[in-house]
């Protein structure tokens, strides 16, 4: 599979000195789903941001070419017209539009034939959108607002979605509704890449895995052998192994492999 | 009755000039966040530049076209040269408002210089002494034609932002820039052209205010802080609540005028404001912002 997002050793700073992102490096393949899974203020974030041109003039130092192309440091409408589509954690809606006015944004700068087909696959993805066409954004439960922004996002045909903790705040009946429409729009070619708390949820349909600590990566692997490392076991998926008590607390501080 | 039918419709008139004032700056506020101080003295500009124009012997419609542009230019540049660089260095609000107050005293500078100090008088296709009689209601044929001129351009002007696509980028765009940056929506020129648009407006008052208050570089003073005055009433980020307090601070003053004294003309309709603004302070319509952070 070829390359489609690569990052190399980027440094993003916040006020010039709170390193964030400390000299990450990785690589998004084409067509599949790339979880990065950490714990809060591992940069998961910030990271995304970084990539959707968001922050202005980050990162300080390294590189993110897209298709090939360099993108690092682009304006954010430059970034989304390249076809990268970011949805970040409070959904990005626009809140006082209604739900087909924020539909037709997504189409911005599309005039192609496939805008109904698309708008046909986004239908059938999430009906409940249909009934809602000319309600308020605002108004909608925090799954349906999820739906919308991911609904908006593949109307631009993106090459390559990044979400932002899709599940966040979702009961987890609607959180698991969310997750197998991912696995639909993976599967009809979208790439993702994915930013998660929820390592179980996340891991369950993404093809490779990067664990974030402290603005670095410090273990990657594809999604079978990060749910078989121990470490990750233990930290992300709450399987206790032999170092914990049957009563929950652990008998002594395991000493990670990273 | 005869009387206060009179005051309504002459305040309904000027009101609709504070409309279109407090239109522009209200669509500049919830567009960029900015109070824009330099609002009245574009429109001075762009009214001089109406004048000149008609001293050369140019159709009014000509004239007025061009000057219209002018305004919208002007805003335009000055949000490209002045507001983009100045954001790009992490401008905080409060330095990019200073910025559109030197802009103000730039413009006065060069209107003064350009147009003449004295009081000139500004020829104009509508008299102000030609009247009709409604009933028992007597109209200027200025004040009707300002005040339907005012309800043309409101109205023209909400079609724009609520029934076609650059209206709903602008929509989008004041309310969550990121987000319509990730859309690709081309931010930078959708916000351009809420300058322009808001100079326009203003302009476009200025233009029908300069007959009746007579031209210097300091008419559109009182003007603009009356608009500004009626978008605050209305809700700084309301585009209805700017024209409903145009208008009702319109009628306020030239009721306040006619019954009590000419004197308290002004202090009347400010009483109304600070009256309504302690029981609603983000104004008529106004909803406050939802800073997210």
């Amino acid at each position: 599979m070829e390359t489609l997002l690569k990052i190399a050793n980027i440094e993003t700073l916040y006020y010039d000195r709170i390193y964030a992102l400390h000299g990450l490096s990785l690589e998004v393949k084409a067509g599949e789903i790339f979880a990065v899974l950490g714990p809060n203020g591992a940069g998961k974030t910030t990271l995304l941001k970084t990539i959707a041109g968001l922050l202005k003039d980050q990162p300080k130092k390294g590189a993110i070419h897209f298709m090939g192309k360099r993108i690092h440091r682009l304006a954010p409408e430059r970034v989304a017209r390249l076809g990268i589509v970011y949805v970040p954690e409070d959904r990005g809606l626009f809140r006082e539009l209604s739900v087909k006015e924020n539909l037709d944004l997504g189409c911005w700068g599309r005039s192609d034939s496939g805008i109904t087909d698309d708008v046909e696959f986004i239908y059938q993805l999430f009906p409940i959108l249909k009934n809602r066409a000319y309600q308020q954004a605002e108004t909608l439960s925090g799954g349906e607002q999820q739906m919308l922004a991911m609904a908006r996002a593949m109307l631009r045909r993106p090459k390559l979605l990044m979400l932002d903790e899709p599940s966040l705040g979702l009961a987890p009946r609607v959180g698991r509704e969310v997750y197998e429409a991912l696995s639909k729009i993976s599967q009809a070619g979208t790439t993702i890449l994915l930013v998660e708390q929820n390592a179980k949820m996340a891991l369950r349909i993404a093809n490779f895995g990067y664990i974030m600590e402290s603005g670095r990566i410090v273990l990657e692997g594809t999604a079978q052998e990060l749910q078989e490392n121990q470490d990750v076991q233990e930290l992300y998926l709450g399987v206790g192994g032999d170092t914990v008590s049957p009563k929950g607390w652990r008998l002594y501080k395991k000493r990670r492999t990273w | 009755m005869a009387n206060f039918w009179q005051y309504v419709i002459s305040g309904l008139a000027t009101g609709a000039t504070y409309a279109l004032v407090a239109l522009g700056l209200a669509l500049i506020y919830r567009s960029s966040r900015i109070l824009h101080f330099a609002h009245g003295d574009i429109t001075t500009a762009g009214t001089f530049v109406a004048f000149t124009l008609l001293g050369l012997k140019l159709h009014y419609m000509v004239a007025f076209f061009l000057a219209l542009l002018f305004g919208a230019v002007l805003a335009m540049s000055f949000y490209f040269c002045v507001l983009i660089p100045a954001q790009r260095r992490e401008a905080s609000q409060l330095g990019q408002i200073i910025l559109t107050l030197g802009l103000g005293l730039i413009l006065q500078g060069l209107v003064a210089y350009f147009g003449g100090t004295e009081t000139q008088s500004f020829p104009f296709p509508l008299s102000d002494f030609k009247t009709y009689q409604i009933g028992e209601v007597v109209i200027s044929q200025l004040s009707l034609g300002t005040f339907g001129i005012g309800v043309l351009a409101c109205l023209l002007f909400y079609l724009l932002v609520q029934k076609t696509r650059i209206g709903l980028a602008m929509r989008a765009t004041s309310e969550n820039l990121p987000a319509a940056q990730t859309m690709g929506i081309p931010t930078r020129q959708i916000l351009a052209l809420s300058w322009g648009l808001a100079a326009l407006l203003g302009v476009l008052a200025g233009i029908f205010l300069a007959p009746a208050l007579l031209l210097d570089p300091f008419f559109m003073l009182e003007p603009f802080l009356k608009g500004f005055a009626a978008a605050i009433l209305g809700g700084l980020n309301s585009l209805p609540g700017a024209i409903v307090g145009g208008l009702i601070l319109g009628v306020a003053e030239s009721l306040a005028g006619g019954y009590v004294s000419i004197a308290f003309k002004n202090t009347f309709a400010f009483l109304i404001i600070i009256l309504v603004l302690l029981v609603r302070p983000e104004g008529l319509l106004g909803k406050e912002f939802k800073e997210r952070v």
